[in-house]
């Protein structure tokens, strides 16, 4: 299965950090648009008999497409999954949490092998189709989801109303169906003490700011999702235009506060992060929000050239290597907390001495 | 640290909960958290999304000249009831945006602030969209021209909507 490379391998196309734009402070990029099916029930409301309706639709549609990036993908259905891999795409954060509470055979995801392609399948709309890449790349992006969206609109009827838009299960996201996002490493904007203000301000402008696992999940190592609300009476590019200007803004600030700091506390930053680069090279014992946090001095150190060697796409998987689903994977078998602790270490410093190698 | 219930046993789960700005920090140990997790897990769930979108539903469906009208009102097409929709926040199909349009349009515009879509139409069965989008849009440059008192503007653009209204046919 070549879909299996996103269980087996820590590694998916968003952590290539040396691949896109501003990576330095922009981890990712993602465009999700929200599809449904003409009379079919929503996804909630769904039995196992129009689930698997459903599902054959979606699947004889995807069958039918000419593109051949597309019909490399994979379907997955969550039956084939244990809760444990399910989990593991949630930690890639290729399938949101809710979705991999299922494992019913009709819903599942269609994904390609580097994960850049990922619909989910009767989450909470019926088609999820997302497309996600390194740095900022929300057109590209965008463009690949519309390829997707287009071929299977060939052979399928979706639910569109020519005033509401692309229909939703939920009101929130009817309209465009879309939710752009990007996902941002601001260790100097939160040291600043700024953070609430400009992510008040950035609220006013329809936008969100959620913790890197998305709606009410905590920020963990500095890292934000930054998104758009808004999904109807703006076009998609309207959107995306307005994303990528207050990201652009964002990085800005961010690169500023980072070379002031580079200027006047010059000796206090190497040696924070130097001394979260020593914790992580030696500790045995880490839990993951102290991971996460020496994992984001890590990557400053690395983004502002004061720890050369270590590559910022070791760090980028490392973030995900190190969450419990991931651990368990690793080790073979069901850990509790503590055990996870001193695998986590393990694993961190088993990577980094791989990448200072390399 | 130990619990702050029992006193007892060591505390191993954590919360930070931020409600209105102020930040409250719960340690407690497992078997205390069981106890007592019902309670924060109603709270969070209280004012979960669609719990909250809900709310925007009810709201409306108590304005006494809707009440009628909604609590009899079935979606033709999945046969869910509006009062279904208040307390998931989800709608049942897509034929319950025609049959709660009334009560949706205030929902809309609470969420998004407009109602109305203006970005992608599906390219098959999607060309007919597009021409009633163009007649709509020349409407207001009508409206607005008459507005103006610009009549010669006016005749021009009543003129392009006949042209492009043939297109319909």
């Amino acid at each position: 299965m070549k879909a299996d490379n996103l269980l087996n391998s820590n590694f998916v196309r968003w952590m290539a950090a040396d691949e896109g734009p501003k990576t330095d402070i922009v981890v990712s990029s993602r465009i999700r648009l929200a599809r449904n099916l003409e009379l079919m029930p929503f996804s909630h409301l769904l039995d196992q008999e129009d689930g698997k309706k459903c599902l054959q639709k979606i699947e004889s549609a995807w069958k039918k497409i000419s593109n051949k990036d597309l019909l490399e993908m994979e379907l997955l259905t969550f039956d084939q999954l244990t809760a444990l891999e399910r989990q593991m795409l949630v930690e890639k954060h290729l399938i949101s949490p809710n979705h991999a509470e299922s494992d019913d055979s009709f819903r599942g995801v269609l994904a390609n092998s580097d994960g850049s392609l990922v619909i989910m399948i009767n989450e909470e709309d019926h088609l999820r189709i997302q497309c996600f890449l390194p740095g900022l790349q929300l057109e590209e992006c965008y463009r690949c989801t519309q390829i997707i969206d287009d071929e299977l609109e060939e052979n399928l009827n979706f639910a569109f109303d020519e005033r509401r838009g692309y229909l939703t299960s939920c009101p929130t996201n009817v309209g465009t169906g879309m939710r752009a996002s990007v996902m941002l490493h601001l260790p100097a904007i939160v040291f600043s003490g700024q953070t609430n203000h400009i992510f008040h301000n950035i609220a006013q402008l329809g936008m969100t700011v959620r913790g890197i696992y998305g709606e009410g999940t905590e920020v963990v190592g500095n890292f934000f999702q930054l998104s758009n609300q808004i999904t109807l009476g703006q076009s998609e590019e309207d959107i995306i235009n307005n994303l990528n200007g207050i990201t652009i803004r964002v990085v800005e600030q961010e690169r500023l506060i980072r070379e002031r700091l580079a200027e006047e506390m010059k000796y206090q930053l190497e040696d924070r992060v130097g001394r979260a680069y020593g914790i992580l090279s030696s500790a045995r014992v880490l839990n993951s929000n102290e991971a996460m946090a020496l994992l984001s001095d890590v990557r400053l150190g690395v983004d502002m050239g004061i720890l050369a060697k270590i590559k910022p796409y070791a760090l980028n998987e490392l973030v995900v290597a190190i969450r419990p689903a991931h651990l368990q994977k690793k080790a073979g078998k069901e850990m509790d907390a503590f055990h996870r602790d001193v695998k986590r270490a393990e694993v961190i410093q088993e990577r980094l001495a791989q990448t200072r190698g390399q | 640290m130990y619990c702050e219930e029992c006193k007892q046993r060591p505390a191993t789960v954590h919360f930070t909960q931020v409600y209105n700005g102020k930040t409250v920090e719960t340690h407690l140990c497992q078997q205390c958290y069981a106890q007592k997790g019902g309670i924060i897990f109603d709270v969070a769930k209280q004012l979960s999304l669609p719990n909250l979108l809900g709310s925007f539903f009810v709201s409306n469906y108590n304005l006494p000249d809707m009440k009628s009208l909604s609590q009899t009102a079935n979606c033709p097409n999945c046969g869910i009831k509006l009062s279904d929709i208040s307390t998931t926040g989800r709608l049942g199909c897509s034929e319950c945006y025609t049959a709660f349009e009334s009560e949706l349009e205030p929902t809309l515009r609470r969420v998004h602030g407009d109602s109305r879509h203006v970005g992608k139409v599906p390219v098959r069965g999607g060309e007919k969209v597009m021409v009633k989008k163009k007649i709509e849009g020349l409407k207001y440059l009508l409206q607005k021209a008459i507005a103006a008192e610009d009549y010669e503007k006016a005749a021009e653009i009543r003129d392009e909507i006949k042209d492009v209204e043939k297109k319909l046919d």
